[in-house]
């Protein structure tokens, strides 16, 4: 029987602490889409994501009425498209955008996500033009999100498509240039890139995965840090309980909404992804989290040890409440979604080299980070390497998602809205990266013994 | 199908009341109450069984909020099974 205390404590994590369901996405395969006439190929796309994802948004409603958890979105995530595309006799990719964007709008979501390639190891002609058309494709939709993955612990990283993305960066930002480089906060590049990740920009659904499938993601960096707050200045192992405790009942929430949803949509349930996923809603960030196990400011010395804590017990505790635990999974730290870590980057306590460290120990990597506009495109290929060797070496997931605004430079803010939030200009290194970035190739897969 | 309502605002007579009134209204019958002054705030949580009502589940959580406006309540309605899931395995 349940008790009054168990039933308000739920209703003040929903009213108080932004507890919600970050996401319901809908999974669905464009392999049976294939067709060499482009113009058929793209009315495939739009029929099929229709037929699948019609009853998505009015389900999650539903749900959300019944249950009076709010789902923050509903998103669809399909087949890596430089697959679907790349069997039709065209060089033009960006129809099959202006598809998935018209199908995004036609269901009533607020992104889809899979304009992406897979090139970890080479690049297709069809990878190529993917990923050549991706900044006229992002300029000229709205709800598409694109990724690349270049590169994976299996094969190494790709360093012609790092340098590639490098510039396709720098192109989209120009492309968007009018909306302060928007169309960067819709493309990520990876390493290991997970197949059934629910978290947009980064979503597709993996060439491996069944015809349609449901992934949920949860939230909850607010319910963490208020449960926190009731055992400050305890020691760590006891503060790591905590966190486990709470992730636990976050994820079975998460965990009941989505075969709920799976039932109603008719669609098996993929996996929950227990990320902690922060919004620039004060009371919802990550770094307060930090900050609350005693660091004067998110960035400071310290930081990397209580992300690896957090992000450990925040695993531990949501994988015995779910049947099937996928995705991204570990705590988000993207700067600009971020209310903590806006403060914390505008202080200039939490820098760009801080934030590589921290992805070492979490997910997912340098996530919507702001840099001058005039950044050199090698300088962003560099990053994006960097990042890509600690996913590479450490057998994780890791990504970029970096904005180099134009005509804005370190001491500016863009302003994005939404969930998107606003991201303080952070300095990157003056020194060229060029030589190092011009040489191509391929970084080797590493060894997997001698780990140290 | 069971629910649970939950209200929580500033105590004043007639709450239990107008609640009670809004929920037979629909139908919705009331298996279980339990109400407290929890730091000064009225607080009453209700099991009901919504399985007789002709409402949609929205609409009965519409009702409810709109009488929570009224009174400067904040009066919500959720299944069940998310306190179970959340609290109990």
């Amino acid at each position: 029987m349940l008790n009054q205390k168990e039933i308000l404590s739920t209703v003040e994590m929903i009213d108080q602490q932004h507890l919600d369901i970050r996401t319901i996405t809908m999974g669905i395969s464009l392999l049976s889409c294939c067709d060499p006439d482009p113009g058929r190929a793209c009315e495939k796309v739009y029929e099929k994501i229709c037929r699948c994802a019609e009853k998505l948004v009015k389900t999650g409603q539903d749900i959300e009425d019944e249950f009076g958890i709010p789902i923050v979105n509903k998103r669809i995530s399909v087949t890596p498209m430089a697959m679907v595309a790349g069997a039709s006799e065209t060089e033009d990719y960006v129809p099959f955008a202006l598809a998935l964007d018209r199908a995004a709008r036609s269901c009533g979501v607020n992104f889809i996500g899979g304009y992406s390639a897979l090139v970890q190891k080479g690049m297709t002609k069809a990878d190529e033009r993917l990923i050549r058309s991706i900044p006229e494709a992002l300029a000229r939709t709205e709800l598409v999100c694109s990724s690349v993955n270049v590169g994976s612990t299996r094969a190494g990283i790709n360093m012609d498509a790092v340098a590639l993305m490098g510039r396709v960066i720098k192109e989209t930002a120009a492309a968007t240039a009018d909306r302060d480089g928007l169309g960067c906060a819709k493309l990520v590049v990876f390493c290991n890139a997970v197949e059934d990740n629910p978290f947009m920009a980064g979503a597709f659904h993996g060439a491996g995965e069944a015809e349609k499938v449901i992934n949920v993601g949860v939230s909850g960096p607010g319910v963490v840090y208020h449960a926190l707050k009731s055992v400050r200045g305890q020691p760590l192992d006891v503060a790591a309980e905590t966190i486990k405790k709470t992730a636990f009942r976050v994820t079975r929430m998460g965990q009941l909404v989505a075969q709920e949803a799976s039932r109603r949509l008719d669609t098996p349930f993929g996996i929950v992804d227990l990320s902690l996923a922060p919004t620039p809603a004060i009371g919802d960030s990550v770094a307060r989290i930090l900050e609350e196990l005693g660091l004067e400011v998110c960035g400071t010395h310290g930081t990397t040890a209580a992300l690896a804590m957090l992000n450990d017990a925040v695993k531990k505790g949501g994988v015995m409440a779910s049947s099937s635990v996928g995705g991204l999974s570990g705590a988000f730290i993207p700067v600009s979604e971020d209310e903590g870590m806006i403060a914390a980057a505008r202080r200039g306590t939490l820098c760009l080299d801080k934030l590589e460290a921290m992805t070492c120990v979490c997910s997912v990597g340098l996530d919507m980070i702001a840099v001058p506009g005039d950044t050199p495109a090698e300088t962003i290929s560099a990053i994006i390497a960097d990042e890509a060797a600690i996913g590479m070496v450490n057998n994780k997931t890791t990504a970029v998602r970096i904005l180099p605004t134009p005509g804005k430079t370190v001491g500016d803010t863009i302003e994005m809205g939404g969930l998107l939030g606003s991201a303080p200009v952070m300095p990157v290194h003056p020194e060229s990266s060029a030589g190092f970035i011009s040489r191509g190739g391929r970084i080797p897969a590493p060894l997997h013994s001698l780990r140290n | 199908m069971n629910a649970i309502v939950t209200v929580v605002g500033q105590d004043r007579v007639g709450i239990i009341a107008a609640v009670c009134n809004r929920l037979a209204g629909h139908n919705v019958n009331i298996l279980d109450i339990s109400q407290t002054i929890l730091q000064g705030a009225f607080t009453m949580v209700m099991a009901v069984d919504v399985s007789a009502s002709a409402a949609s589940f929205g609409e009965l959580g519409q009702s409810l909020n709109e009488l929570g406006a009224e009174m400067g309540l904040s009066i919500r309605i959720q299944r069940e099974e998310i306190f179970d899931a959340m609290h109990h395995i």
